[in-house]
């Protein structure tokens, strides 16, 4: 059947055991445990089938674009474009088609202290027990593990950042992914270990320079808060309009740990997100927060996983779409408590701001409750701006196209005043101000 | 009401071992030999679909129906991959599919036979008749035994009949709306309906007639290994009114039972429909119930929703609002025990401008009971003015008691609003000490705050169903506690 035969070819799509092949054959020495890792997770990619339509991980998700043909590996840029998290940095890290183009190096103070910014490359050979222990360790639950496999088997760097037991970094630490080239294929990567006590706070941004190229992007970033660890990351997704982009994102929270992440999703044409919080010991907390500014035919597709390992824990995330145009959007969270894990805490929130009327959300706000003694809520709501609210600020004199825009900022505001750091707020709010009026 | 001694045949599970769940299902849980004079055997083919319709004489078009939908059931896989495992353990092969001692209902209960008439009075539905029904149908395995309707209901030009008559006696009405608001195809269980199909109600209400009492429906599985697959269409001409309920019981098997029903509703233009079910199955019943209806402009359907036993419900009532400032609701109880799996919930598919649905569910798990609501509502495009409020309440009462909530919720546009809510809580300690402070066991207080959780809903029963409803829960949380 030549259906058959259509969808054995797309399996690999342009990820082709010679493509692979001349991928590792193309990087440094490495490990050999990693390299191992690397063809197992290959064979895990081919081997796996695509997502269909009745697949219930990508029910609403649009199945027939999810195409892998037409990318290559892309080579080392010289260009670097300009980008600011508008606040200084103590250390940046930035990649250019996944290999490393610039660096502003820690403090030597700070890596006397035991503190490390380093590429994946550099860390295999420097700090190969760390990334063993840490790196690729979070299975993809929530319908990507296809995906997953791909970036595993092709990453080829990422940066590392690791904070020692008690070490309190005060400023925040940027990582930039660049994708410059079309039809380009990026599998960024970022890796945080906070030990006990530790405190971090990280900015992750993901852009490319031209809104017309067809690129792919196959991203990880993974979490890791031991006791008492806090960890601050706000990663802003800015690809191309005409990009695909698959991210896993896994937050580790142990006793008394906090994780707070934030996602801006603005760019690619169809862009997957999966998260995931996994709150392992009592005290543990994960805060998983996003917005999305969905415009023209975009489709942004969050799937998020709220685990409750043991008791006392607490997560609390809210979700929140602007939608415009003819965008969509896919919101399905699930929240699950383990039977011994009493006493959890755990919301979720799911808010669509309908902006137009061929927009379309979709939410699908799961629990699966095996403990009694919780307190889990789940909300979800899709509307336009409230009339009455509109009709007040146009009472005060101030024209209608305005005050939906004040309206819509406030909207995101609920997302962004929870951020404890008042200048990270600032700059974001800047940002997604100015990125919502274009 | 005394049990019968003589011809108990089938012995009724005496004790359980769980107390909880033996107490209540005694009710329902005996069964009598009866001799049937169709049989259409064990196992599904071909074949059997041509006894149904042989001995039921039906139309060609039926005969034909009947066959495209056996082919349908067979092609269809099994909905695993959203839906429980526990579905791969219906053996299809080992079922009778249809069971009865005739396709003639009796008009009056001396008529029926005293073994029939016997488990319906055990189930006081004669006596409820005469209390406050406006007709009702009993069906005993795939047939209705007795089927009647107050006089002064058939003079309003009322039909009240069973499928096998509304198909046979009024064809130009009911073929119009049958198997159109739930395809054949909609389901692997609704093809298996549309294949072996018999019994169930087909109601009419002509224009603006408005009956004052509900008409009820009792479905009744008597013998093992037995599948019941009724089906019913209620048509609200416009302006008309019409409550129908319907019970059901079984008796408890060591073998499962599988009840397959196919219901669809349609209300015209003004016409409201309330359909309220008390389903309390044994825990061998497999219960899967496929029921929607089509509510036109300015029309209402309201499904009220029970589900007490049963091994594993699937069921999601749902409303297609087609006309403008159509309305839709779904009030759903459920409440599982040991064994239990309650998978409801509701569809609500807005397909006018104005229309609002409203759904509130709440669930109770008990012991190592898992409820599930699992709820659709879908706004499509170019719809404004369409209103959803969806919530859902679960209560877990035990440390292995489970709940999932798995809503999906699409809206397009700028001009509709939906919100959705949803909350698992635990009975609450500083409540059951209170009342164990004023005098009350544990075990009281555990009922009374289970009967506070649901009081909203329960109130919306007709007052002879919520006090049963009352006493159920009563029972079922009986030892629950500790």
């Amino acid at each position: 059947m030549s259906l058959a035969f259509s969808s054995a070819m797309s399996l690999t799509g342009s990820f082709t055991a010679d493509v692979f092949a001349a991928h590792l054959a193309s990087l440094p020495p490495l490990p050999d445990w990693w390299l191992e890792r690397k063809r197992a997770a290959y064979a895990r990619f081919a081997a796996l089938p695509m997502p269909t339509r009745t697949d219930e991980a990508w029910r609403f998700s649009t199945i027939t674009s999810l195409t892998l043909d037409g990318f290559s590996l892309p080579l080392p840029s010289p260009a670097l474009p300009p980008a600011t998290i508008g606040l200084p940095a103590t250390a940046e890290l930035a990649f250019v088609n996944g290999f490393l183009a610039a660096a502003v190096p820690l403090a030597a103070e700070l890596r006397a202290r035991g503190v490390i910014v380093d590429t994946l490359q550099h860390a295999f050979h420097h700090h190969e027990a760390l990334i063993r222990e840490y790196l690729l360790k979070q299975t993809a639950r929530l319908g990507s593990a296809k995906f997953s496999a791909l970036h595993e088997a092709f990453l080829t760097d990422g940066a590392f950042i690791y904070v020692p037991r008690g070490v309190e970094l005060d400023q925040p630490i940027a990582v930039f992914h660049h994708s410059l080239t079309a039809n380009g294929a990026a599998f960024p990567h970022t890796l945080i270990v906070a030990e006990d006590l530790a405190r971090v706070t990280v900015l992750e941004y993901f852009g490319s320079s031209d809104d017309s190229q067809a690129q792919l992007a196959v991203g990880a970033t993974d979490l890791y808060a031991s006791h008492g660890a806090q960890i601050t990351y706000v990663g802003k997704q800015d690809w191309s309009h005409r990009a695909l982009s698959f991210h896993a994102h896994a937050n580790v929270v142990r006793r008394d740990a906090r994780i707070q992440s934030l996602n801006l999703h603005l760019g690619a044409r169809q862009a997957r997100h999966e998260a995931l919080s996994q709150l392992q010991a009592p005290g543990a907390f994960s805060e998983m927060l996003a917005l999305t500014v969905a415009r023209e035919n975009q489709e942004f597709d969050q799937r998020t996983l709220q685990l409750h390992q043991a008791p006392n824990t607490k997560s609390d995330l809210l979700y929140k779409n602007a939608l415009l145009d003819e965008a969509r959007t896919i919101f399905s969270g699930l929240i699950v408590v383990d039977q011994d894990a009493q006493k959890t805490d755990a919301y979720q929130s799911n808010r669509n701001l309908m902006l137009s009327e061929a927009a379309e959300a979709s939410s699908l706000p799961g629990l699966e409750i095996q403990a009694n003694d919780v307190r889990c809520t789940h909300g979800a709501t899709s509307s336009r701006i409230d009339p009455e609210q509109e009709f007040y600020l146009q009472s005060r004199g101030i024209a209608k196209s305005a005050a939906d825009e004040l309206l819509t900022f406030g909207f995101f505001e609920e997302v962004l005043s929870r951020l404890t750091n008042e200048d990270l707020h600032d700059a974001l709010r800047t940002l997604i101000q100015t990125k919502f009026k274009k | 009401m005394k049990p019968p001694t003589d011809t108990l045949a089938a012995p009724a599970a005496e004790a359980t071992d769980n107390p909880v769940a033996g107490i209540d299902q005694t009710k329902g849980d005996f069964s009598y030999n009866v001799a049937y004079a169709f049989d259409a055997g064990t196992g599904l083919s071909e074949d059997t679909v041509r006894y149904i319709s042989s001995v039921k004489k039906e139309a060609p078009w039926i005969l034909e129906f009947r066959l495209k939908a056996l082919k349908k059931f067979l092609s269809m896989p099994m909905p695993t991959h959203w839906a429980t495992k526990d579905l791969e353990n219906i053996n299809f092969d080992k079922i009778r599919y249809y069971l009865s001692q005739g396709q003639k209902p009796k008009r009056t209960w001396d008529e029926v036979p005293d073994d029939i008439k016997r488990t319906f009075e055990r189930l006081g539905i004669p006596e409820q008749e005469r209390k406050f029904l406006a007709g009702v149908e009993a069906q005993f395995d795939s047939e209705a035994a007795y089927s009647n309707i107050k006089e002064v209901v058939a003079k309003q030009g009322v039909i009240f009949v069973n499928s096998t008559e509304g198909l046979r006696e009024h064809p130009e009405l009911f073929k119009k709306f049958f198997a159109k608001v739930i395809p054949t195809g909609d389901n692997k269980f609704s093809a298996l309906n549309s294949a072996v199909f018999s019994g169930g109600s087909f109601i009419y209400v002509p224009k603006g007639v408005k009956v004052a009492q509900p008409l009820q429906a009792y479905f009744r599985i008597n013998a093992e290994n037995f599948g019941q697959f009724e089906r019913t269409l209620i048509i609200a001409d416009e302006g008309a009114e019409v409550t129908y309920m319907e019970g059901c019981t079984a008796p408890k098997f060591s073998t499962s039972t599988l009840h397959s029903a196919v219901v669809e509703l349609v209300a015209l233009k003004g016409a409201k429909i309330q359909y309220i079910t008390v389903q309390n199955w044994a825990n061998n019943v497999f219960n899967l119930v496929t029921k929607r209806g089509i509510a036109h402009e300015e029309a209402e359907i309201k499904w009220i929703d029970c589900n007490i036993g049963s091994r594993l419900t699937m069921k999601y009532p749902g409303v297609v609002l087609k006309g403008r400032k159509a309305r839709g609701e779904v009030i759903s109880i459920a409440l599982a025990n040991d064994g239990q799996h309650q998978d409801t919930g509701a569809k609500m598919v807005h397909a006018a401008d104005e229309t609002t649905s409203n759904i509130v569910a709440k669930s109770i798990s008990v012991g190592q009971g898992r409820s599930t609501y699992r709820g659709v509502v879908h706004i499509p495009k170019h719809l404004k003015g369409c209103k959803n409020n969806t919530e859902c309440d679960a209560l877990l009462i035990n440390s292995h008691s489970r709940t999932d909530t798995y809503p999906a919720i699409t809206v397009r546009g700028d001009r509709n609003f939906v919100q959705h809510e949803a909350s698992v809580s635990k009975v609450n300690e500083e409540m059951i000490f209170y009342m164990q402070q004023r005098g009350l066991t544990e075990g009281q207080a555990m009922s009374l705050a289970v009967n506070g959780f649901i009081n909203d809903l329960a109130r919306q029963f007709p007052m002879e169903y919520s006090v049963e409803l009352k006493r159920l829960i009563d029972l079922e949380m009986e030892g629950s506690v500790g």
